[in-house]
């Protein structure tokens, strides 16, 4: 059918109205569930969800010959109590930090035995990934391996208590980062933006996503295994008890991440960039912050509106430096470009 | 796990070789763990007003019946019957509504609101065209129904009511069937083969109609014609007049007559100047039509300011396009043979215009006067107990006049004079008069929580301009009756009824399904079947009622 549907645009998962090929791997009433109920993550948890988004859209990618191993986490912890299990696809979890190394031998195996159909998908948090792994991905990286590398990012170690991560925003209260004195909580100048620096390995495909955009998840997952080689897929996945936010905004708190540019949601290849996903309504960053309580000490008496503004800047430079901004294409989205570069202006003149 | 080889067997229980070390327990599925236990809220899928429905006169189920339309093909027929369960008019209304439901839209707050009207007049050529024919009546009840008046409101009654079995016999004193909507709206807003072909469908239905016909003793018919209840919809076709001095001289005729005069092919010698006096809907028509017979610019004269004037802004604009003057703020004093004497006027305080003494002499080769219009009630003389006062008759909640069993909507009772709030009346009295001839109580259904723009996730709707109407080139509106508004194609009509947010209602859209982080929303049937809540596992997170874009979802407390 040629007539768009406006009712819904692209953004929803589905439509009763689309075709099965049209809709999204979530839509499908047989999807995989390659993450099945009766897990223990939180209420709201963004990162059972982004497993489940990303894991089913290689399940559909590779017709079901996908095996997955995983690093110590919440996502391993909340998946695996012994003796139950969520998981529906092969799955095995070694250490916190070999997860990228353990995918690398059941490439190897695989390759051995000539099963070059079935692929291999590596996953952890942002500790296991951004901190404690950080070696053995380097390493798959360098090496070339077959692996996809799946990073559920919640920008802190949330299972043994809300502990600071290299991943954690600044100024984010954390338990070890406590908002104390003349400190407002993760210091600036720290922390490793990962999805860059597997750019500079310059492997076949680095993305990042988020679990509020479902679409661009699945595309990107599906784009990944198109290709052969290290890739890397890095999801921002809210955490409501880290981040003390309402559960059940925990996809709105991951729309205003990208909606603001603090999270800047592109693609690229062979470390060049393709592609961005622009913003599509432009907010001040105050409008993300104000949704978690780990940012609750910026907007006490007298509160920290330096800090904010810091922030503000760091958005801005996302904006400027990946491009958020696009111009409205053709299909629809009126030019609101005028009001969003307003913003910009009034928030954050100075540049960080 | 039962082979007796297999490792995973604790020593303990049957014998088997021993296990390593703290593995004692055969692998399980998490399914065993029910996380539904956690939850203190439910979501739970609701059916909100939606804001059109709201403000339909009519009564209509619009967001129904624009779902069914989003399909396309066979769904227009499926959005027809939907739509006809209420009005059977959607080719008329489709035309001459003033459509309150685009105006309270919640589509306006993000674009423009939902062209509502153009999908409604869509289908209803669609019907025409294609000749679907509407629900077959019931089982007939023996009972004998008098509609007096063929208007919006009496066929609507007529038709409710033959849907539910009673013989109805529709007395009108029109030569034709229609009312106000043949003998006031004029050809260019209604082709009258537009409004026949929706009329004959209702007679199609057994409804015996007797033109010609006016009933003035309603106690002596219905004694003598075995009925066993009436409905009253006699319109109100009496202009209201005022005395201007000097009238006789001048040629004055009111609008009323003016519109039937066009409506019969007997239009009015108006001469060239024409001015027409008033500020509603039907000074508006009397104005266009003039403009069409005479062929240059008729003045609209009215008392109070462009902002006070009663007619609808749409109409206002069409008329302006089309080149008629206005003169706000004006009174006409006198008239004599070829010209009329106009005071300019003030408003006080409290908004009333007041006179100025500033007269001016204004050339006029005749008046319309168009300053309301009132019931001809003497059909109800003699009748027991029926209150009528100011030209209308008092009905209470039931729409039952003062005599029992005889009922009465549309423009004789008090309300909005507007050819869908007749039809809603229409609606409504039937369902209380076949409650009245079977003695159950009927009150009005309980109007459900307004499903605002406050509700809506608007995130998950793509921005989209409304289709606007092609309008006919203004030179050819302003010499011929032809239509002027024209209906939208196949394409643009599917793309309107797309653009519907189906506030409060679940479209299947899909998002609760897919964004449930513990799989706890089952999608048992086919796209379009309602979405069930698997409170095994629902952990009540409440994403999924964040998360509905149109506001279908609530969250309510367990009891705990």
């Amino acid at each position: 059918m040629s007539t768009r549907f406006y009712q819904t645009g692209t953004f929803a998962i589905g439509n009763r109205l689309l075709e099965p090929a049209e809709a999204s791997a979530q839509a499908d009433p047989d999807r995989a569930n390659s993450l099945t109920k009766g897990h223990r993550a939180c209420q709201g948890c963004g990162e059972a969800l982004g497993a489940r988004y990303a894991l089913d859209a290689a399940v559909r990618a590779t017709g079901g010959r996908v095996i997955a191993a995983n690093a110590t986490g919440c996502l391993e912890v909340f998946s695996t109590p012994f003796p139950e299990s969520s998981w529906r696809l092969p799955w095995i979890h070694s250490l916190f930090g070999n997860a990228p190394a353990v995918a690398t031998g059941i490439a190897a195996a695989l390759r051995a035995q000539g099963r070059t159909g079935t692929r291999v998908v590596a996953q952890g948090g942002d500790g296991g990934t951004v901190d404690i792994g950080l070696g053995c991905l380097s390493g798959m990286f360098e090496r070339g391996d077959d692996v996809l590398y799946i990073c559920y990012d919640n920008e802190a170690y949330m299972n043994t208590g809300v502990q600071r991560s290299a991943a954690t925003p600044h100024a984010a209260r954390t338990a070890t980062t406590e908002p104390v004195g003349r400190q407002t909580g993760n210091p600036f100048g720290q922390g490793k933006n990962l999805p860059l620096i597997a750019m500079a390995h310059e492997i076949p495909y680095v993305a990042t996503a988020t679990v509020a955009e479902l679409r661009d998840l699945e595309r990107k997952v599906a784009r990944a295994m198109e290709l052969r080689g290290p890739r890397y897929l890095h999801v921002l996945v809210p955490c409501p008890l880290g981040w003390g936010s309402d559960p059940a905004q925990t996809i709105a708190v991951a729309r205003l991440a990208k909606e603001t540019g603090l999270f800047p949601v592109f693609e690229a290849e062979e470390g060049r960039m393709t592609g961005v996903s622009p913003i599509r309504r432009l907010l001040p960053v105050e409008d993300y912050l104000r949704t978690q309580r780990r940012y609750a000490h910026l907007f006490g008496d007298p509160g920290h509106p330096e800090t904010v503004a810091r922030l503000q800047r760091e958005a801005n430079r996302n904006i400027e430096r990946f491009g958020l901004l696009a111009e409205p294409g053709e299909d629809g989205e009126p030019g609101r470009r005028g009001d969003l570069l307003e913003i910009l202006e009034t928030d954050g003149g100075e540049r960080g | 796990m039962s082979d007796a080889t297999s490792p995973h067997q604790s020593p303990g229980t049957d014998g088997g070789p021993p296990r390593p070390f703290a593995i004692t327990l055969d692998v399980g599925s998490s399914l065993a763990n029910r996380t539904g236990a956690w939850r203190t809220e439910r979501p739970q899928y609701v059916r909100r007003l939606p804001p059109c429905n709201d403000a339909c006169p009519a009564g209509e189920d619009v967001q129904r019946w624009l779902y069914e339309a989003e399909s396309g093909g066979a769904g227009y027929e499926r959005a027809w019957r939907a739509l006809v369960r209420e009005n059977p008019f959607p080719a008329v209304m489709g035309r001459i509504c003033f459509h309150p439901c685009e105006t309270a839209c919640n589509r306006c707050e993000l674009d423009e609101g939902v062209g509502i009207n153009s999908v409604e007049r869509f289908l209803g050529d669609e019907a025409i065209r294609r000749g679907w024919t509407l629900p077959a009546p019931g089982g007939p009840s023996g009972r004998r129904v008098l509609v007096v008046g063929a208007g919006p409101c009496g066929l609507s009654a007529a038709y409710h009511l033959a849907l539910r079995g009673h013989h109805v016999t529709v007395r009108d004193g029109a030569e034709e069937p229609g009312g106000m909507m043949r003998y006031g709206i004029p050809a260019y807003r209604l082709p009258r083969e537009v409004l026949d072909a929706e009329i004959d469908r209702i007679l199609a239905l057994g409804v015996e109609l007797r033109c010609d016909e006016p009933v003035s003793d309603l106690r002596a018919e219905l004694r003598e014609g075995g009925y066993d209840a009436a409905l009253l919809a006699v319109g109100a076709q009496l202009a209201r007049n005022v005395d201007i001095p000097g009238g006789t001289a001048a040629h004055v005729i009111d609008a009323v007559s003016m519109l039937r005069g066009v409506a019969t092919g007997e239009p009015p010698r108006l001469g060239r100047r024409v001015v027409v006096y008033g500020g509603g809907d039907t000074a508006l028509d009397a104005a266009r039509s003039a403009r069409r017979l005479t062929g240059s610019e008729p003045l609209l004269i009215y008392r109070r300011s462009r902002e006070r004037m009663p007619a609808h802004a749409e109409e206002l604009a069409q008329a302006e396009q089309e080149g008629i003057a206005f003169r706000w703020l004006s009174t006409i004093s006198a008239a004599g043979e070829g010209h009329i004497e106009v005071e300019r006027m003030r408003l006080d305080e409290n908004g009333e215009p007041q006179p100025t003494g500033e007269l001016e002499r204004l050339e006029a080769d005749s008046v319309v006067l168009a300053l309301g219009q009132s019931s001809d009630l003497t059909l109800l003389e003699g009748l027991d107990g029926v209150r009528a006062g100011d030209g209308v008759v008092e009905v209470d909640e039931r729409m039952m006049t003062g005599a029992a069993g005889v009922f009465a909507g549309g423009d004789m009772t008090p309300s909005e004079r507007m050819a869908a709030v007749a039809i809603g009346h229409g609606r409504r009295a039937a369902r209380h008069l076949d409650g009245w001839l079977n003695d159950v109580p009927t009150a009005d259904p309980p109007r459900g929580e307004l499903a605002g723009f406050d509700a809506l996730n608007t995130w998950y709707y793509a921005d989209a301009p409304r289709t606007v109407r092609p309008l006919l080139e203004d030179v050819r509106r302003q010499s011929t009756f032809e239509e002027v508004v024209h209906g939208l194609d196949a394409d643009s009509a599917l793309y309107e009824a797309r653009r519907c947010l189906s506030c409060g209602n679940c479209f299947s859209c899909d998002n609760c399904y897919g964004v449930c982080p513990d799989n706890a929303v089952l999608k048992p049937g086919p796209p379009g079947e309602p979405y069930a809540i698997d409170l095994d596992y629902c952990k009540g997170c409440g994403i999924c009622a964040a998360e509905c874009p149109c506001g279908a979802i609530e969250m309510v407390p367990e009891e705990i």
